[in-house]
């Protein structure tokens, strides 16, 4: 490849490529803005441009800001200056970037938007089949209360995708007020701690100089979310991933996470303001989106990788997962009792157990069961309410 | 030869091996005065880089080690209370009153600098390293952005006080929650891993050069291996140092000869009850033979 048709006729020098490549990560899901490209340019300006390793590690360190980034970062690299994915040489002289990102990326960004979709288009065959099944949608005293209790495969207008973030924020400020018993020295605390204000008195000839107060210190619980999107659950992926939002928003501390046959950490994506984007990341992370399930080897690599620094006695993990599981049981057990080691609490919501005769027989979560603190349906927005006050008592 | 590589060759005759991302990313912060941030996990190595910046640079290290509840006062500076009431009773007793002394009371005499105000008041740019970062409280993220985006602290009292000299600031964060991104944003990143077996060797010729090559590839080979299980806390450079320093203070030659002095030797590489019994000696003799 020649720099010569690497080079489009717009592009006039070095300060319009970064801008380009800085667009194609933005693209791609990393926040950088104007002042990053700054310094990319004053970074290349201080190594040796015509190397292309030394640009990667020096363009490395400007731009990439997560560990996932950095993982990503030597393909985006790759792919924008060294014209990696080109189909046809021919293309640099029409009017396109060859490698344009919005050209390369397009397949998936349809392609996360039709596997997010699926929930709206796979509705269940047959109204009377999916009323039988959804368990709690016969006695109905308004419109509202009706919805609140049709299965979420049926929800998917936008009010409801907001209804669910807001049951998860929520379920998020519930979880996340749990307030000590013992009082400790605060700055700003409600009560005044007279014991050390009078003995600190002492040293000052008796006149109580500083006032030290305290206060019943906040004890911030963590949410670890892991969500099940094997083909089995894209019904409920839709509002699930609403709900995952809805946690994430309202706890900093919070922490999420999808799995099919891989896991996949999403926090980053699911804080991207801009929520097209974010679907977008979600489309790109999640290929195999729909597939089957491993969810032992999922919660397996959780307890290998991130739960080490992640998981804590203040951690409440949450799985929404049907329990349909490919690996065999035994292995999801001892994956629980693992995490469970780490001293969280452990709460599973299956959309299924809000069926009418719903059985945990699914050989994976029959196995899981002992090992959870709190087991919930999780196939109405009711149900999802419900959930409050039982984790806020966890 | 380029800039960044000389720099990382003199971190080698200190005795720090870097990676070509850790180099690379440790030179721009120097050229381009940027913050550094370095994450990963522990015992890899983020905290010794900058002791070692220092010593190159002949620099003061002024460490500030962040904690849950870390305040303004113990990070930024203080106002040393008692001084200023013994000085307020003094005076009165002496009949001094007014603007006069308030002035006295609320002068650089009667501050308590501590280490951010430290590092910008230096006369020669020292190195500011901000340990563990992600321990300290978000509130505490907000009064860092000031200082790393414009060198200048404020003191209603006294003013702003810029800074004498931009301090090379290195921020080291072990993951266990997220950063903000106004903070990412003004810090250049490296994600620090677990050396390679190249770089492992190397770390380990430095630090103990008198190790016979087998044996050290041994050790690298064993310590790798050991991090390939499952471990509640996996191994880190540091305690690769340590399992050596400890099988070449046993005498052993080859790791495979003697079992028991393995074993012995192990506490310095597993250091919880779960990963002793996970790593029984027969399987540390596998891991041993397979490494030899």
């Amino acid at each position: 490849m020649s720099g010569v048709t690497r080079f489009p006729a717009r592009a006039t020098g070095p300060a319009d490529r970064m801008a380009g490549f800085m667009a194609h990560l933005r693209l791609n899901g990393l926040a950088l803005g104007v002042n990053e490209t700054a310094t990319a340019l004053a970074a290349a300006a201080v190594v040796n441009p015509t190397d292309a390793a030394e640009m990667r590690l020096a363009l490395k360190a400007v731009c990439a800001g997560t560990r996932e980034e950095t993982a990503l970062f030597d393909d985006l690299f790759a792919a924008w200056w060294l014209n990696r994915g080109r189909e046809r040489p021919g293309e640099a002289q029409t009017s396109a970037t060859p490698g344009r990102p919005e050209h390369r990326h397009s397949p998936f960004v349809t392609e996360a938007l039709s596997a997010l979709g699926r929930g709206q288009a796979d509705r269940p065959e047959g109204g009377e089949g999916a009323a039988e099944q959804s368990g709690e949608g016969r006695l109905v005293g308004s419109r509202i209360a009706r919805l609140n209790r049709t299965d979420l495969r049926e929800l998917v207008s936008p009010e409801d995708i907001v209804a669910a973030e807001d049951t998860a924020r929520r379920i998020a400020q519930a979880i996340r007020d749990r307030r000590s018993r013992r009082l400790k020295a605060d700055r700003r605390g409600a009560r005044l701690d007279l014991r050390r204000i009078a003995r600190d008195s002492v040293a000052t000839g008796g006149e109580p100089l500083r006032l030290y107060r305290r206060s019943r210190p906040d004890r911030p619980a963590s949410i670890v979310a892991l969500c099940d999107v094997s083909g089995s659950m894209t019904v409920y992926a839709r509002v699930f991933l609403s709900f995952l939002k809805g946690l994430i928003g309202a706890n900093l501390r919070a922490d999420a996470y999808l799995f099919h046959t891989r896991l996949v950490r999403i926090t980053d994506a699911l804080r991207d303001p801009d929520p097209l984007r974010a679907v977008n990341r979600l489309g790109l992370m999640a290929q195999g989106f729909g597939g089957g399930t491993k969810i032992g080897g999922a919660l397996a690599a959780f307890n290998r990788g991130y739960a080490k620094a992640r998981v804590n006695g203040r951690s409440v993990v949450i799985v929404l997962s049907d329990g349909y599981d490919t690996d065999p049981p035994d292995l999801i057990a001892r994956e629980l009792a693992q995490l469970k080691k780490r001293g969280c609490r452990i709460v599973w919501l299956n959309p299924l157990k809000g069926w009418r005769d719903y059985a945990p027989v699914a050989r994976g979560m029959a196995a899981a069961l002992p090992h959870l603190d709190h087991f919930a349906a999780a196939n109405t927005l009711d149900a999802l309410a419900a959930l409050e006050p039982e984790l806020s008592r966890l | 030869m380029s800039d960044w590589r000389m720099l990382q060759d003199r971190l080698s005759d200190q005795g720090y091996v870097a990676g070509d991302d850790l180099a690379m990313a440790l030179y721009l912060a120097l050229t381009l005065e940027r913050p550094l941030l370095l994450e990963g996990a522990a015992g890899v190595g983020k905290t010794e880089i900058a002791k070692v910046l220092a010593i190159l640079k002949e620099a003061p290290l002024i460490r500030l080690q962040c904690y849950e509840g870390l305040d303004a006062g113990h990070a930024i500076y203080e106002w040393n209370y008692q001084r200023q009431l013994l000085a307020i009773r003094a005076a009165g007793e002496r009949g001094e009153t007014g603007p006069g002394l308030e002035a006295r009371i609320f002068s650089e005499d009667y501050l308590l600098e501590r280490p951010l105000l430290q590092a910008i008041r230096q006369d020669r740019p020292p190195v500011l390293l901000i340990d563990e970062i992600d321990r300290a409280d978000e509130e505490f993220e907000a009064y860092l952005l000031e200082i790393l985006s414009d060198f200048t602290i404020s003191i209603p009292e006294l003013g702003t006080i810029h800074a004498t000299a931009k301090p090379h600031v290195i921020l080291t964060s072990n993951g266990t929650r997220d950063l903000s991104d106004a903070l990412r944003r003004r810090c250049l990143f490296v994600h620090v891993d677990y050396p390679d077996r190249a770089t492992e060797l190397a770390i380990l010729a430095k630090r103990h050069p008198g190790l016979e090559p087998r044996l050290a590839a041994q050790i690298v080979g064993f310590v790798q291996a050991l991090r390939r299980e499952d471990l509640d806390k996996t191994p880190g450079v540091a305690e690769t140092l340590d399992f050596a320093a400890a099988v070449a203070g046993l005498g052993v030659a080859d790791l495979t000869d003697d079992p028991v002095a393995l074993k012995a030797a192990l506490v310095t590489l597993l250091k919880t009850q779960g990963d002793r019994a996970r790593v029984p000696t027969e399987v540390a003799q596998r891991l041993a033979g397979k490494a030899a």
